[in-house]
């Protein structure tokens, strides 16, 4: 399996910066970043990643179901993740959550049929005194309005 | 970038450099203090380092409220072993947002606090954990890494102080279990993030079996301050045993939710009220949790505390990470406690059993009680569900879940029992009004 | 040793070595502190929050298994909080239990249902729907059920720890966590069932022995495996005259709990199709079923005319019958048919060892003291797939105490993952190999050597000069292939010595010296198939074969007649050290006699006098003439192992290095037999190879 010229430089460095002999620690942030790439984690990935980290392919499988950011299976080009955490929840999260799906037509963890956009009712993300918040991949966006989300849905789908 | 305004009440010391333009650079670092407190921690003994963080009395900013130099004390620092140091900016507590404005708007504050450690216990490597959903501080905390290489605050030699000095950041990948110190050691170490069995202790037998200092990014990003004015100014700032400032993150039903830097030992309603802008609409204060959905939440009555690690211990909850969560009179208690309890649910790691078990069949309860589906012996069995997990489970995890729980069902049973037996919850209403 | 530790639970002083987890000083005491997860032998994982117990002066309940003894310490394992503690924990392990005990596989002899039944609650609290998940296949040995599963990992330790396999993990997390293979869908190890033996609760079930019966509906008859010669017990389940399975739960062996997949699943080759339930006489050229008295007086008959005529008779023995059996058959052989052609498949050059050592009985060494010595050497053998419960005893040692290990072998092996150096030599070049860990083997306080069979002759006396030389004490194993490989030598299956290797004035002819022969008049294969390996030359001799299936050799007798297994009969074998063991029958398979009991009936057939077939009676005989065997008869007859000690001195054989093969036999074959058990058979990892690394 062969990455992008960016990600292949950053596995490389990421076997270089932990000590001899413990290229097990970059499994994780690996997995992390290529999924980033190829869009999900692979059963190739698994095999690849196990490789290059010199560990079985159990002990990389062992840890996709555990970080609830690593997804089997593909996620839209864009994923929406709403938090409904309590200090958003607090502020209108969980409508903000319920929102976003009628206006994707979609329900958790799905995509659209165009592939564009994905939802996730995530926890919190860090952005409790600016709630509600969302995530769209790794760009957050604070004090999210329904009407805000609806724009920057209409946007992204005119960006694609 | 600041998401609120700051507030001309701040005692701004973590914070000081976050107004100025670039603040995130080296330039702006170096023209405003930065890196002169490693320089002078390079002349120090490392002893003094450490005793000079026993004076700041600083305590763990992660949640614990474990006192820092003690931590630092115990890192065997002849020991021929090599030594790590590890970031915990895994910031996951549901109402806390502290760790991102220090990582975003100061990140060479933190690798000056990280290298001051590395001086203290004779450490060569940091290692930032950031959360996975940082991504773009991930990037940030990289430029500034390799700025200071490029101008020689990392690397070999640093500055002709003969202090060798590496500094990575390691992506997580989504667990809150990882902010537990030993969950993350295990995760660093590319495994499940799964606590590990004390002793022995990070200090001792941590990242990789190494001697390892963990300490969260506001406890690093401490470190040059108390250095440079010394620990004795730091503590002053504060009360006596709860040393300097702490970011609060407010959150919840306030007209100004924001993360404000203020000395320990604030007053709360005060803090609500000139930070805050009083609670949102004009309603009534009914609860707070001060630190993070792990504590115990407080009535509006207890709700006159100054907030410092022991006083609110005293009264039975915690300063925990800073994450201050308003609710006002229109919150459903019940409901605010099923979406807690789903967080804890949703990131128990499943290693034992209380935890496990415990936390999937409260939130279930929980959310049926909500729902109306409860009866009356449903609130004895989740308050004795809790307790069969309080101080029972492997990691605090377990607590986390049940403190919470213990404290909403004693202090606003009778929210609970408005819901039972096929009632509606009573907030629903009002609820979609405020929102309206 | 250090002063004991002083402490007091449940107002019962006890006296525990530093160190001592609170759960084991109770146990000392005679306090059971129910657990799940903890597990003596593997590493605490505190995990089920069973042991939770009340230590005065300490806030919270502390954690049986991982809580050192204290001097001082005063523990309650029995205050209403503790029960409180253990009641909720129950609770929380049925919350997403199935409870489908009355078609549970575990039903009966589950640890869960005896804590629920002891600790827990009567009531069920709980409305929601529990977490479903449906039941994987992982190999035709294993099957996991998740919802039963109570993440104990007791399964993913054995395997690690206890196995050095490593092939299970955990997935998921919270709620949803549950064990998973290392092939993703399904297992690639050396499925030896420790996974489930070892599942408190019915999560692991096996291919073998799921729905066929509930444990208490079954006899628990506990024998010695049949199959490699480690001479490891198996309790085997028993129902309606049918073996279910084989585990060893009661650790009541020199094995503990280690079994592996032979010794808990490969009886089935008892039931197999083509099992020989009569005796077969050759009629116009074809095997034909016939009656026992008709075969007996067939064989009789000619025996009686060849020994008559003056003609030669060849013997051949087996690695696998009692030394009960063998006994009687060179007794047989000897004293009724006057010939000292006897032989049977050599797998380990023992003499040449016993010669070596002339006598320093103390140089053997015991299945227990591989699990002892502090140092170990390897030597020409892929323990792990050859000698699966010495590999097991090689490991616990390197966990429990540290041993050093020393490998010496012509490729990759699973010890080398544990070893402190490991050697690559080819075939034939061991000594060398030995040689380049002198400075290491030196520094050892003392040593234990395997050695497999491609060390033999005189380069056994180089390897005991080579550990003489080292200035340390140590002790030696042969390794060798079958449950009776050394009883066969002990019991003198050999052509120039007798029982207790004496030696015998007039030579018979060898294995392959009798297969060559042209003039052989009458073979006699006891549970033996030398015409997988040999051509018989002699057209004309006349063929006995007793055997539990038609193999090679039977295929070419004149009179077949169906032998019981080691399952089917009772009487004593040999392990690989030298340890004596009990057989004890567990079925009894239709039209099948012993050999003991066709070797007698063959006696009685010549008029001769060979003495009682009953086992008791010869192994009585045993014990007075055979030198070593006067083993203490409450030790075996209670289900122990005693070693023998069989030579005082030098042994004068007749040196035929060529003669010691081994089998290779990998964790899935087992000689002949194995091609008859469906469970070695039909494991995808089947037939394995040697020297892999894993």
């Amino acid at each position: 399996m062969t990455f992008s010229p960016a990600l292949e430089s950053r596995f490389e460095k990421l076997l270089t910066i932990y000590p001899p002999g413990r290229q097990r620690s970059a499994v994780v942030p690996m997995l992390l970043y290529a999924q980033d790439e190829i869009g999900s984690v692979t059963p190739e990935l698994v095999e690849e990643v196990a490789k290059r980290c010199g560990v079985q392919p159990l002990q990389v499988d062992e840890v996709i179901g555990y970080y609830s950011m690593l997804h089997r299976k593909p996620l839209g080009k864009y994923h929406v993740q709403v938090c409904t955490n309590i200090s958003c929840l607090l502020v209108g999260g969980e409508e903000l959550y319920e929102h976003a799906k009628k206006t994707l037509g979609i329900g958790n963890k799905e995509v659209t049929p165009d592939g564009l956009f994905s939802i996730e009712e995530v926890e919190c993300m860090g952005a409790c005194s600016w709630a509600p918040a969302i995530e769209v991949n790794y760009d957050f966006h604070h004090f999210v309005t329904p009407e805000k989300l609806d724009r920057l849905i209409e946007d992204l789908r005119k960006a694609k | 970038m600041l998401f609120n305004e700051p507030n001309p009440l701040e005692t701004k010391v973590l914070t000081k450099r976050f107004h100025l333009p670039d603040s995130a650079s080296i330039d702006t670092y170096l023209a405003h203090d930065g890196y002169q407190a490693f320089l002078k921690a390079a002349q120090m003994a490392p002893e003094k380092i450490v005793e000079e963080v026993k004076l700041s009395s600083l305590r763990g900013r992660g949640g614990a409220g474990f006192p820092t130099g003690l931590k630092w004390s115990f890192v065997p620092r002849t020991s021929p072993k090599p030594k790590y140091l590890i970031c915990n900016a895994d910031e996951s507590e549901p109402g806390t947002c502290k760790d991102r404005l220090l990582m975003e708007n100061d990140p060479h504050q933190l690798i000056e606090g990280m290298m001051i450690g590395g001086l203290a216990v004779d450490g060569h490597k940091g290692y930032i954990y950031v959360r996975g959903e940082y991504r773009y501080l991930i990037e940030k905390l990289d430029k500034a890494i390799d700025e200071a290489y490029a101008r020689g605050w990392l690397g070999k030699n640093i500055q002709g102080t003969g202090f060798d000095f590496d500094c990575y950041t390691h992506s997580g990948a989504g667990a809150y279990e990882c902010g537990e110190e030993t969950a993350l050691l295990d995760s660093i170490e590319g495994k499940r993030g799964i606590p590990r069995m004390k002793p022995p202790f990070p200090a001792v037998a941590g990242a990789w079996a190494f001697p390892t200092l963990l300490n969260n990014v506001e406890t690093y990003s401490a470190v040059p301050n108390i250095i440079r004015d010394g620990g004795a100014a730091f503590a002053a700032l504060g009360t006596p045993k709860n040393g300097g400032t702490r970011l609060l993150c407010l959150s919840g039903h306030v007209n100004k939710p924001g993360v404000y830097e203020v000395p320990l030992g604030y007053p709360m309603l005060e803090f609500i009220e000139k930070f805050g802008g009083g609670v949102r609409g004009g309603k009534k204060l009914k609860a707070v949790i001060p630190g993070g959905s792990s504590c115990p939440v407080l009535r509006a009555e207890e709700c006159d505390i100054a907030m410092d690690y022991d006083t609110l211990a005293k009264a039975g909850s915690m300063l925990g990470s800073g994450g201050m969560v308003v609710m006002d009179e229109d919150t459903c208690m019940v409901k605010a406690m099923v979406r807690i309890m789903r967080f804890y649910a949703h990131e128990s790691c499943g290693w034992c059993i209380p935890c496990r078990e415990g936390t999937i069949w409260l939130r279930k309860s929980l959310q049926r009680v909500h729902d109306g589906g409860g009866v009356a012996r449903d609130i004895d069995m989740i308050d004795e569900l809790a307790k069969n997990m309080l101080g029972r489970t492997f990691c605090a995890l377990g607590d986390a879940a049940a403190m919470p729980t213990i404290s909403f069902v004693k202090k606003f049973r009778d929210e609970f029992e408005a819901h039972l037996d096929g009632k509606p919850c009573p907030y629903e209403h009002s609820r979609e009004a405020a929102l309206v | 040793m250090s002063e004991l530790v002083t402490l007091t639970i449940d107002g019962k002083t006890v006296q525990a070595a530093p160190g001592t987890v609170i759960i084991n000083a109770a146990k000392q005491a005679g306090i059971e502190i129910p657990s799940f997860c903890y597990y003596e032998g593997l590493k605490s994982v505190a995990a089920c929050r069973m042991c939770l117990v009340e230590v005065e002066k300490t806030p919270k309940l502390q954690v049986g298994c991982t809580t050192p003894v204290a001097e001082g310490m005063v523990v309650h394992t029995d205050s209403p909080t503790v029960a409180g503690a253990r009641k909720g924990m129950v609770e929380f392990l049925l919350g997403n239990h199935p409870l489908d005990c009355p078609v549970c596989d575990k039903g009966g002899e589950c640890e869960l249902q005896d804590m629920a039944f002891r600790y827990g609650a009567g009531e069920s609290r709980f409305v929601e729907m529990k977490v479903h998940r449906d039941e994987q296949q992982w190999s035709p040995v294993v099957y996991f059920d998740a919802p039963r599963c109570i993440l104990c990992y007791r399964c993913v330790r054995v395997c690690d720890e206890g196995m050095g396999v490593n092939a299970l993990g955990i997935i998921n997390r919270g709620a949803i966590a549950e064990i998973a293979p290392n092939e993703h869908d399904h297992l690639n190890c050396d499925e030896c069932g420790m996974c489930i033996d070892i599942c408190p609760v019915g999560a692991l079930t096996s291919g073998m022995y799921r729905y066929k019966t509930r444990p208490w509906e079954m006899d628990h008859v506990g024998t010695i495996c049949t199959h490699c010669s480690n001479g490891c017990k198996t309790t085997l389940g028993v129902r309606n005259n049918q073996i279910i399975r084989g585990n060893n739960r009661d650790r009541s062996g020199i094995n503990g709990e280690f079994l592996c997949i032979k010794g808990r699943y490969a009886a089935d080759f008892t039931e197999h199709p083509e099992r020989l339930q009569t005796p077969l006489i050759r009629k116009n050229g074809k095997l034909e079923s016939a009656s026992w008295s008709e075969a007996l007086s067939t064989v009789g008959r000619r025996w009686n005319e060849i020994g008559e005529g003056g003609g030669k008779f060849g013997v051949i023995g087996s690695t696998r019958t009692s030394n009960e059996e063998n006994f009687f058959l060179q007794k047989f052989a000897r004293e009724v048919l006057g010939t000292n052609n006897i032989d049977h498949h050599r797998t380990g050059d023992v003499a040449t060892l016993l010669d070596s050592l002339s006598g320093r009985q103390d140089a053997l060494a015991t299945t227990q003291d591989i699990y002892e010595r502090k140092a170990v050497l390897i030597v020409a053998s892929d323990l792990s797939q050859e000698q699966p419960f010495l590999a097991w005893q090689v490991r616990a040692n390197a966990r429990h105490h540290g041993a050093h290990i020393y490998t010496v072998t012509p490729g990759p092996v699973r010890e080398g993952k544990i070893a402190v150096k490991s050697v690559i030599s080819p075939e034939g070049q061991e000594l060398q190999g030995a040689e380049s860990l002198r400075e290491l083997l030196k520094a050892e306080p003392e040593l234990a050597i395997l050695f497999g069979a491609a060390v033999k002759g005189d380069s056994i006396r180089q390897l005991v000069a080579f550990g003489d030389s080292l200035g340390i004490p140590v002790k030696y194993v042969a390794l060798l292939d079958y449950s009776n490989s050394r009883g066969a030598l002990d019991m003198g299956l050999l052509p120039d010595l007798g029982p207790g290797y004496r030696a015998l004035e007039t030579p018979g002819l060898s294995i392959d010296q009798m297969l060559a022969d042209e003039a052989l008049d009458a073979l006699w294969v006891v549970g033996a198939n030398p015409l997988s390996r040999y051509t018989l030359a002699s057209q004309k001799a006349f063929v006995v074969v007793q055997d539990l299936f038609l193999t090679e050799t039977a295929n070419r007798a004149d009179v077949v007649f169906p032998a019981a297994s080691a399952y089917e009969k009772t009487g004593t074998v040999t392990n690989v050290c030298g340890e004596v063991q009990r057989l004890k029958q567990a079925i009894r398979v239709t039209g099948t006699k012993t050999d003991l009991e066709i070797i007698g009936l063959l006696a009685k057939e010549l008029g001769a006098n060979i003495g009682i077939w009953l086992a008791d009676k010869v192994f009585a005989e045993i014990r007075a003439s055979v030198p070593g065997y006067n083993v203490p008869l409450p030790v075996i007859t209670t289900g122990g192992a005693a070693q023998t000690a069989a030579v005082n001195g030098h042994v004068p054989f007749l040196p035929r290095p060529d003669l010691i093969q081994s089998a290779r036999n990998t964790l899935f074959t087992s000689g002949s037999l194995g091609r008859y058990s469906k469970s070695l058979e039909q494991v995808l990892e089947a037939p394995g190879a040697l020297y892999q690394g894993n």
